[in-house]
This record gives structure tokens, C-alpha cells and sequence, in this order.
């Protein structure tokens, strides 16, 4: 595992704490990524951009093994991710995930849902895991649904929550794979601002969406990808105001 | 860290604005005429129908009632009545039956003390039934006195048990623990006289062996499920497929045949208990069907689920018992309940393999000469506990699902 970083420490300074290196994969015959290598430094905001069915999400799901890879080296906060499942599970501790469609389990309450994995994972005392979850429903400021149903909650407020339940374990890494696409439109601001926030707190982020915006704003770096491969990396000026390949002109004249 | 609650946006809250001032909806109803034009006479087609129904449903009670109330002779019910719920259990050793329903009066008295709502309506009808049991006028004195204690134990349990520190504790151990002592209790086991199985019968032996297959059942069917869904343990998976596939392939009652003479093979001459040999029947018939109920409810569960739960660390082991399992069988509770009013039926077919359940008991009480003729009775009185027992397991099972539906999607 890697030490604690310093925040002042410039970004090029600090040590990489995913490594991806030629990840091949393929659902069946389809080839769904092809040779994608890419380091991401801690504390580092890595927005992934590319058009729909590229394998950006397949490739953020590799991270915590959500997706098997058969071919490459994937290695999260120096643990190589493997077929081992004790392996697997420790990254997973490392590492939150945050969903297109929530996915917040419908038959507990808020408090229930954010404490369950630091109760029987970190094994906190209960008290302790219901005193963060409390400061985390207060960091992204509904600290007043602790105890209604996931249905009881708009959309947005749904997609807080899981932000919350991913921080509550303290993870190193945070993995957001469309965090604003199943949502309605002013939902969307009041996501962000929690993820601009957390970009702010010096989280290490990889974060899939189409919120341009966003992602010029808060990413240190900026991904594309297109049919299962990396075309294009750079800060957001780069590759917003200069892009170099023409795949990437392609998408952006598309979206812009 | 900053509160990001600044902005009041967030919170969605509904602020009155200016505008069209909301209107009532129009009026639906149109009082008694209304409706009755509406539903039974709105054209001259449906008056006929109307017409024909009623007649047909005139001729149906006028024929019920007079026979009910006139030509029946009730005296095949009243004369043998404690036959029907005991069988020919000793009279002298009648009172360890009646312990035994006070112990389960008691319970569900703590029980609706407790959770209120529907084990009070459950608990409050049973006090019902206890009362028209011993307002009738063919009751002995002694069955009075227990009824009126299995009442008393009831209410008593319903205000006492909030009163006594662990409450919750003692009235899950209480259920927990009550059928062995039951089970202790009707045969003795040495320290009472010994009542063996072949004089339990009735009403009795219907509920003990149902109690026992659905009890027993739901364990092991939720392992089969859960044996038949797993994809990394591919012999568990094809054990548990076969053993599904096998069962619901063979009838109730060849199963119930199976077990009366080839569990006795098996266990190399060990004499098992007839009783005993077809709870283990009904037992693992039950399992096989209700596997297939919880898998329908575990493959009803999305995938996000599933990887939500693995996203955060959760084991398999904690992922199955927290997140899955909680939200298959509440999806599937309506199936559930249909296999245990089904299993409860089906108990019926025990009267074949030669054990004196309700409805062996009635077959047995018509082909007395002195009844001679007397079936109707009988089979409709039987038919009416069955029903009584099996509605009462519906309604709570709708009562169940409606109250936990909190927070559904």
C-alpha cells in the first residue's frame, strides 16, 4: 500500500496509485478494449470522455473487478487485481464505486445503507459507523433523510446517498461510472457539487460522464476513448481547445 | 469539508407559487341508484343478466339455507366433535393437548402484544373461534374451562408482555422452543404416560405435520435455491438441479408412498415412526417447490444489486444473507404462502397412507353404521376448518406484504 501523500506535493511528484498496462478484454468475440494502458496519480481527477459503447464504462469496472480482464496487469494502491478473491475483496475496500442507476439497496433505510459495509467489512462498532455516516449525509447535505427508504428520495438525493455509502468506507479511490445520466436535468447540478467538493478534498477520482462542463472544470486530465481504445489524452485545455486527433474533433464537434 | 447544503435548490422544497388555484375533482359517486344503474342496469342486456343471476343465486341459498338449516342432521359433527380436532388421543390424557394450545394462545397473545397490527387481527379472530367453540351447546364443561383459559392466555399475553424486560427475546424463543415441547408434551417421552403417534389424528395431526413441512422445508429450500443459482460450485449446482427436477417430477402421494416403506429400508430395519416418516415426505417435497419459488425471487433481483454489494467488499457470504436474500423472499412471499396453504391441503393425502388426519378422521366417523349416510356433514364441516385455516394464512400474507412494502422501488 502507499503512503499518505502531501498535498502540496505537485501532482507529477507523487506516485501512481492505479497502473493499467495493455488490458485486453472481450465479451464472447467482441473485442471491447484493446491495449488500454493508463496510470493515474493520488489525488489526481482523471475524467474519461468517448462516445457510447466505447468501453469506457467496462474499463472503470475493471478497477474494482467488476469486469474480468483475460489479458494485462491492472495494480489498485499496489495490490494487483487477480482471480484471488481475498485480493479482490481488499481493493474493493479501497476503492468506492458510484453508479449510472443508484443502486442503493431498496429494503434498508439511508443509515442502513451507508453504515452496512463499515459495520461487517471494517468491522466498526455500530455507534462509530452511524457517527460517520451522519457526517457524511451532512457533507452532501441531507442529513435529514437518514431514515426514510431509498424510494422515499428523488433522484438526486439517491445519487448523494451513494456517494456517501461509497465515502463511508474511506476508500483511497473513488470510481464514477455516469453518476448524472439517469438523472433528471436539475438533479444533475446538485451531484456535481458534491463531486466537485470531493475532487476539492484531494480524493483520487476516475469519473465516466458526458457533463463537458464538469470536466473542464475539475479534471487534472481528460481520457477519450473510442471503440476500446485510448485516442486521446491531455488536460481539459488540451483537448477541449486543441485537439490533436481527429476522432477526437469527430466527438467533440458531436457533443459541443 | 464545506456543507454543500448552501444552495436551498437542493432540497426540492415545494414552495406555493402563484397561479390556476387548484380544482376539486368531479363527483364519481351517484349514491345506491346511481351505482345500481351503472353496474347492474346500464343496458337492457346487462338487466337480463342482472335477472338470471339473481335467480340462479336465489335458487343457490334458498337450497343451501333449507338444507343447512333443516334437512341436515348435525349430529354426525356434534356427537363425535372432539374426535375431529384429537383424534383418539386418551380422554384422561386430553389435558397435555390443551397445554399444548395454551402454550401456542399464549404466544401468539405475546406475539400481537408485540408486533400489533396483523398477529392482533390473527390473534383477536382465534379468541373468536375459542368463543363460539364454547358457546356451543354440545361443549363439555371441561373444554369450556380450557377455552376459557386459552382466551384468558391470549389477552393476557397481548398486555403483559410489554410490561416484562426482553420481550422480544423471550416470545422468539418462546415460538423457537414451543413445537419441541409440543412434540414432548403429546407423547410423553417416558416422564408423561406414553401416547403413541397412531392414536394422534384430526385436526391435530393436519396442523403438527403441515407445521413441520413448512417449518422444515423453508431452510432447506432456501439452500436449494441458493445451490441451484451458484455458478462457481458447478456439482453443488447439479446436485441441487437434480434433486428439484426429481421431486417435482413424482406426485405428493408417491413421495408419501416412497417414505412409508423405503425410508425403513434404508435406515437398515431402524424402526422410524409413521408420523415421522411422512413429516420427512412432506418435508422434502415441500423443499423442491419452495427452491423454486426463492429462485424465482433471487433471479427477480437486478444486477445492480449484486455489484453494488460487491463494490463496497461485502463477501458472498454477506452479500447473499444481507443484500440478496432479504429482497428475493419478499418478492416471492405471495408464492411462499400459496406452497404452505398448498402443503397444509395437501396433508389431506396422509389419510391414504393409513394416518387419521381431519379428513381421515371423518372418512373414519362415516363409515360408522350409526352415520350412515352422513358424509355431506362431515366432509363440509372439515371443509370448513381447512378453509378458515387456509384463509387465515392468505389474509396474513397479504397483510405481510402490504407492510413490507416500505420503501419499494
Amino acid at each position: 500500500m502507499l503512503e499518505e501523500f502531501k498535498s502540496d506535493t505537485p501532482l507529477e511528484e507523487r506516485e501512481d496509485i492505479i497502473v493499467c498496462k495493455n488490458i485486453n478484454k472481450w465479451f464472447g468475440k467482441l473485442h471491447v478494449l484493446k491495449d488500454v494502458s493508463l496510470n493515474v496519480k493520488q489525488g489526481e481527477v482523471v475524467v474519461i470522455l468517448g462516445p457510447s459503447g466505447s468501453g469506457k464504462s467496462t474499463f472503470i469496472r475493471t478497477i474494482n473487478a467488476l469486469e474480468e480482464i483475460q489479458e494485462g496487469e491492472i495494480v489498485v494502491d499496489g495490490i494487483n487485481v487477480s482471480h484471488d478473491v481475498q485480493d479482490i475483496e481488499a481493493i474493493r475496500k479501497e476503492t468506492g464505486m458510484v453508479f449510472q442507476q443508484f443502486n442503493l439497496f431498496p429494503h434498508m433505510t439511508i443509515l442502513k445503507n451507508i453504515t452496512l459495509a463499515p459495520i461487517w467489512v471494517r468491522k466498526w462498532p455500530r455507534a462509530k459507523a452511524e457517527k460517520i455516516a451522519m457526517e457524511l449525509l451532512e457533507r452532501v447535505g441531507i442529513p435529514e433523510q437518514a431514515h426514510k427508504y431509498p424510494g422515499q428520495l428523488s433522484g438526486g438525493q439517491q445519487q448523494r446517498v451513494a456517494i456517501a455509502r461509497a465515502l463511508a468506507m474511506q476508500p483511497k479511490i473513488m470510481l464514477f461510472d455516469e453518476p448524472t445520466s439517469a438523472l433528471d436535468p436539475e438533479m444533475i447540478k446538485e451531484v456535481l457539487d458534491v463531486m466537485r467538493e470531493l475532487a476539492k478534498s484531494g480524493m483520487t477520482m476516475l469519473v465516466v460522464t458526458h457533463e463537458m462542463g464538469f470536466a473542464r472544470e475539475v479534471a487534472d486530465r481528460i481520457v477519450l476513448f473510442d471503440n476500446g481504445e485510448i485516442i486521446e489524452t491531455g488536460s481539459p485545455e488540451e483537448l477541449f481547445d486543441n485537439p490533436k486527433h481527429e476522432r477526437t474533433k469527430l466527438f467533440l464537434s458531436q457533443i459541443l | 469539508m464545506g456543507n454543500l447544503n448552501d444552495e436551498k435548490a437542493i432540497n426540492h422544497v415545494h414552495t406555493p407559487v402563484e397561479g390556476t388555484p387548484d380544482k376539486e375533482p368531479p363527483k364519481t359517486s351517484v349514491g345506491v341508484l346511481g351505482w345500481l344503474k351503472e353496474n347492474l342496469f346500464s343496458s337492457w342486456f346487462n338487466t337480463i343478466l342482472t335477472f338470471i343471476f339473481a335467480w340462479i343465486l336465489y335458487v343457490l341459498i334458498k337450497g343451501t339455507l333449507s338444507w343447512v338449516f333443516l334437512s341436515a342432521d348435525w349430529n354426525v359433527i356434534t356427537k363425535n366433535f372432539a374426535l375431529y380436532f384429537v383424534g383418539q388421543y386418551p380422554k384422561e390424557e386430553i389435558w397435555r393437548v390443551w397445554t399444548s394450545l395454551s402454550i401456542v394462545s399464549l404466544l401468539f397473545g405475546f406475539s400481537s402484544g408485540l408486533w400489533k397490527g396483523t398477529v392482533r387481527q390473527l390473534s383477536v379472530t382465534l379468541s373468536v373461534i375459542y368463543a363460539i367453540i364454547a358457546v356451543m351447546p354440545f361443549i363439555t364443561g371441561e373444554s369450556r374451562v380450557w377455552l376459557g383459559i386459552n382466551i384468558l392466555f391470549i389477552y393476557a399475553g397481548m398486555f403483559a408482555i410489554s410490561k416484562i424486560p426482553k420481550h422480544k427475546v423471550i416470545t422468539i424463543t418462546g415460538w423457537l422452543i414451543s413445537f419441541p415441547v409440543i412434540i414432548f408434551m403429546l407423547h410423553g417421552f417416558g416422564v408423561f404416560s406414553e401416547v403413541s403417534t397412531n392414536l394422534w389424528g384430526g385436526l391435530l395431526l393436519t396442523v403438527l405435520i403441515a407445521t413441520v413441512a413448512i417449518v422444515a422445508s423453508f431452510p432447506i429450500g432456501v439452500l436449494l435455491a441458493l445451490g441451484r443459482m451458484s455458478s462457481k460450485l458447478p456439482i453443488i449446482r447439479w446436485v441441487c438441479i437434480a434433486y428439484i427436477e426429481l421431486i417435482r417430477g413424482v406426485p405428493l402421494i408417491t413421495i408419501l408412498f416412497m417414505a412409508q416403506l423405503m425410508i425403513p429400508l434404508f435406515m437398515g430395519g431402524i424402526n422410524i415412526d409413521n408420523v415421522l416418516r411422512v413429516m420427512i415426505g412432506a418435508t422434502l417435497f415441500t423443499a423442491a417447490y419452495l427452491a423454486e419459488n426463492v429462485r424465482g425471487g433471487l433471479q427477480s433481483i437486478p444486477r445492480g444489486q449484486h455489484e453494488a454489494a460487491q463494490a463496497l467488499g461485502l463477501n458472498s457470504t454477506y452479500r447473499t444473507t444481507f443484500i440478496i436474500l432479504p429482497q428475493a423472499l419478499r418478492a416471492v412471499i405471495p408464492a411462499i404462502v400459496g406452497q404452505c396453504i398448498s402443503m397444509f391441503k395437501d396433508t389431506a393425502l396422509v389419510a391414504i397412507v393409513g394416518l387419521i388426519d381431519l379428513l381421515g378422521i371423518a372418512q373414519t366417523i362415516v363409515a360408522n353404521p350409526k352415520f350412515l349416510g352422513k358424509q355431506m356433514e362431515a366432509y363440509l364441516f372439515i371443509a370448513l376448518i381447512y378453509w378458515v385455516i387456509s384463509y387465515s394464512m392468505s389474509y396474513a400474507s397479504r397483510r405481510l406484504e402490504k407492510n413490507l412494502g416500505v420503501g419499494e422501488r
